[in-house]
């Protein structure tokens, strides 16, 4: 009932799309986390309100990316997550670690409490660091040289100040007084991160790959592509100017950080996609080649047409319930 | 150690630590919402009591069930390559229904629940808390459909050793699942009626009495009261249709090695595997082929037939699913006894004046839920060795290439954050029972925000 070439292609933008939820969704409240040990204890309650109600659903796109990636790529799956076996064990502990001190800083004894904060932060940081780590790591082709190891180092480091970034774009968000006048400093320095990371990748994408560098800087392409890190400059330019005039009188432009942030991290996602597509696995395997049976597709495929739209209904009705300043989290 | 035992050792210590949670959330959210229907009924504060105390165990247990989760998901790529490139065709699709239908359902309803009651309509909340509940139940039945399919696989063909679908029906409605999802969630409820019971007698045992406290401990009992004949049944069922699809399982339950008539039911014995017998057997004359087969003369299969010509065993290891299978049966009879003790002593005396050495039997059995659902699966899973999926893929084809060393140093980073988190949580809930739990007027200022 689909074109066989088609499913995997419609898979790959799915399995892309979740990547990209997931990295702007659990990244604020993975980089909530990350400030932690610059926030006093008082002001970590509200932090962690403002994103209660939320980071269990944006955890799940990471289970649906890695999901379709298991369904619809197996032997991609396979190579790509072997390949990746440490840094994800150290992703897993670190999630682990950060779900369940959410919920216990909330509940064990007062005195565990900022023992429960502090894995909070260490969990929150591992995630971070690993997951950049294997950003790297797949940029550089999944090979463990020193090299790439060096490169994949520096993009963990990266990532996770850009996580921060838009951690602290969601506090200025959702909160106001001397937390949101925190949080902007918070964010000016995170910017940096931003940029030295989106920098690192784009220099050195196209230098492992002949055939990423001609995709990017053949003619017309490099011109039709200027746009891209044309936009990227100009919103680093435009976050950096509003950085520093927030908090606005009548809390005007609270959103816009937040909001540049996201725009960012969508650039420099498609901007990798672009770079890699057509391999799932780079320069090794591509995505109709890792593709499953076009029956079993098809089935997923039903019934994620008739479900995503309803999750992303349920989400933005999830979020329109929580709008505004986040205040103490309350089950009554 | 290499690597498939390491890989097997991890896999087996993530699957048992997660179930622990899903165990209690699947039947906690219905139990929820009943405590949430009794008080917009009634209007009794106990019942909000009581819905305020247990949905901060709800919540607690459904972060680490997520978590714990996550950890699996990547662990089929990460330890077991061969599952997907094999199965994957199958199992795919119905892990793709489960994170769809039921992840993001629970996930972002899960928020609503817990901190909407002041943002939402009251009939939103309490939408929103079958809505969990559901998404809950439907996340237990995916993750079954696979469980069982991979017992007992069906509408399925082989091509090139790639399993391909070939009838959905037939694959979701396998010939164990319905068995399996049954005797799973009444599991689910026996645990959550015993925590419940158990969490409440200790509050009242330290001098708790309020009303919430009497209530809790009277509708633990009457569930637990209430499950467990109805979980004897369906166990029995279950072991049936076990004896019908994988006898070798049943035989290594029964630690049957012969097969033959009248069959002993085997009490307690030490199953030597070097020379293929018992020792130290006690055990009742027939019994085994009265259960299975409703007649002492019934032929129940032995392991011995279970042995190729080479050699070759083709049964799974025999001590840990016997003792698994007298483990799991040896906590429902305690719990059949508490159960029926708890519904004379309420009859005769109500929940105030329970006596005290029943109240502590009852703390005794907080978690016992726990022990025999793990025991259960313990039993389901090794006795499926040494096949991955029965009669397709074997364990030790679909490990992956992964140094040895690198799993057990995984292995041993993943048993040291689950053992501290395990203390952590069981410590949590007789903490939130020693300070109770009380429905604050709205007016009132929190006195510990996110909680």
């Amino acid at each position: 009932m689909f074109a066989p070439d088609v499913l995997p292609l419609i898979f790959a933008f799915l399995m892309g799309l979740s990547i990209l939820l997931y990295v702007i969704l659990d990244g604020f409240d993975l980089g909530v986390g990350l400030l932690f040990p610059f926030s006093e204890p008082e002001e970590r309650d509200r932090m962690v309100a403002s994103i209660g109600p939320f980071w269990d659903a944006n955890e799940t796109w990471l289970v649906l990316a890695i999901g379709i990636l298991l369904v619809a790529f197996p032997a991609a799956h396979g190579a790509i997550l072997t390949a990746l076996y440490l840094p994800v064990a150290v992703m897993l502990i670190g999630l682990i670690l950060r779900g369940v001190a959410f919920e216990f800083r909330a509940k064990a004894p007062l005195v565990h409490k900022g023992r429960w904060d502090a894995a909070f932060f260490t969990g929150s940081l591992m995630a971070a660091l690993s997951q950049g780590f294997m950003l790297g790591l797949y940029i550089m082709g999944l090979r463990w040289g020193w090299a790439e190891v060096a490169f994949a180092l520096l993009t963990a480091g990266a990532l996770t100040v850009a996580y921060s970034f838009i951690g602290a774009a969601w506090v200025i968000f959702k909160t106001d007084g001397a937390l949101q006048r925190k949080a902007v400093t918070w964010a000016q320095g995170g910017i940096w991160g931003v940029v030295i990371g989106m920098g690192a990748v784009s220099a050195a994408t196209p230098l492992v790959s002949a055939r990423i560098f001609d995709k990017w800087f053949r003619f017309p392409e490099i011109v039709t592509l200027a746009p891209l890190p044309l936009m990227a400059g100009a919103l680093v330019a435009l976050l950096w100017i509003a950085l520093k005039r927030l908090p606005a009188p009548g809390d005007h432009f609270a959103w816009f950080p937040f909001a540049g942030a996201t725009a960012l991290m969508v650039l420099g996602f498609s901007g990798m996609a672009y770079s890699f597509f057509p391999y799932i696995v780079p320069e090794k395997l591509t995505i109709l080649e890792a593709a499953s049976s076009t029956e079993s597709l098809s089935i997923i495929l039903v019934g994620t047409l008739i479900v995503l739209p309803v999750i992303l209904c349920y989400t933005v009705l999830a979020y329109t319930i929580f709008r505004g300043k986040a205040t103490a989290l309350r089950y009554d | 150690m290499d690597t498939l035992i390491l890989s097997r050792i991890q896999f087996a210590a993530n699957i048992s630590f997660h179930i622990l949670f899903p165990t209690i959330t699947i039947a906690l959210g219905w139990v929820l919402l009943f405590f949430k229907l009794r008080y917009n009924r009634t209007g009794e504060r106990k019942w909000m009591d009581l819905y305020m105390f247990w949905v901060k165990v709800f919540a607690l247990s459904f972060a680490m069930g997520v978590v714990s989760g996550i950890t699996m998901s990547f662990q089929f790529g990460t330890n077991w390559p061969g599952f997907m490139e094999t199965v994957g065709n199958v199992a795919g699709p119905l892990l793709a229904y489960e994170v769809l239908t039921a992840f993001f359902l629970e996930a972002v309803f899960l928020g609503i629940m817990l901190f909407g009651a002041s943002r939402v309509p009251g009939w939103v909340h309490t939408l929103a808390t079958v809505l969990v509940a559901f998404g809950t139940t439907m996340s237990a039945f995916w993750i079954l459909v696979l469980n069982s399919w991979m017992h007992t696989p069906a509408g399925f063909e082989l091509r090139d050793g790639v399993v391909h679908a070939t009838d959905w029906m037939a694959i979701i409605f396998n010939p164990s699942l319905p068995y399996r999802l049954v005797h799973m969630l009444l599991a689910s409820g026996l645990t959550v009626a015993f925590l419940i019971a158990g969490i409440s007698a200790y509050r009242w045992l330290r001098g708790d009495h309020a009303p919430a406290v009497a209530s809790g401990l009277r509708f633990g009992v009457i569930l637990g009261a209430t499950l467990i004949p109805l979980q004897i049944l369906a166990g029995d069922m279950h072991g049936l249709n076990t004896l019908e699809h994988q006898p070798q399982k049943v035989a290594a339950m029964e630690g049957n090695w012969e097969t033959g008539p009248n069959v002993p039911l085997v009490l307690f014995a030490l199953p030597d595997e070097a020379a293929r017998e018992n020792r130290f057997e006690i055990g009742i004359p027939s019994g085994a082929s009265i259960i299975l087969k409703h007649d002492p003369d019934g032929v129940v299969p032995g392991l011995n037939d279970f042995v190729a010509a080479d050699g070759t065993v083709l049964h799974p290891p025999v001590a840990p699913v016997f003792w698994g299978f007298r483990v799991m049966v040896g906590t429902g009879m305690l719990m059949l006894a508490a159960g029926a003790a708890g519904l004379w002593f309420l009859h005769r005396r109500g929940a105030t004046a329970l006596p005290r050495p029943y109240l502590m039997a009852l703390v005794g059995m907080t978690f016992s839920g726990w022990i025999a659902t793990l025991a259960g699966w313990y039993v389901t899973e090794i006795g499926r060795q040494p096949w991955l999926v029965q009669g397709v893929l074997t364990t030790a084809d679909a490990v992956g290439p992964v140094a040895a060393g690198m799993v057990l140093t995984t292995l041993l980073a993943y048993l040291a954050v689950y053992a501290a988190l395990l203390v952590a949580y069981v410590g949590v809930i007789f903490h939130l029972a020693r300070k109770g739990s009380f429905f604050a007027p709205p007016v009132t200022p929190a006195l510990q925000p996110a909680e």
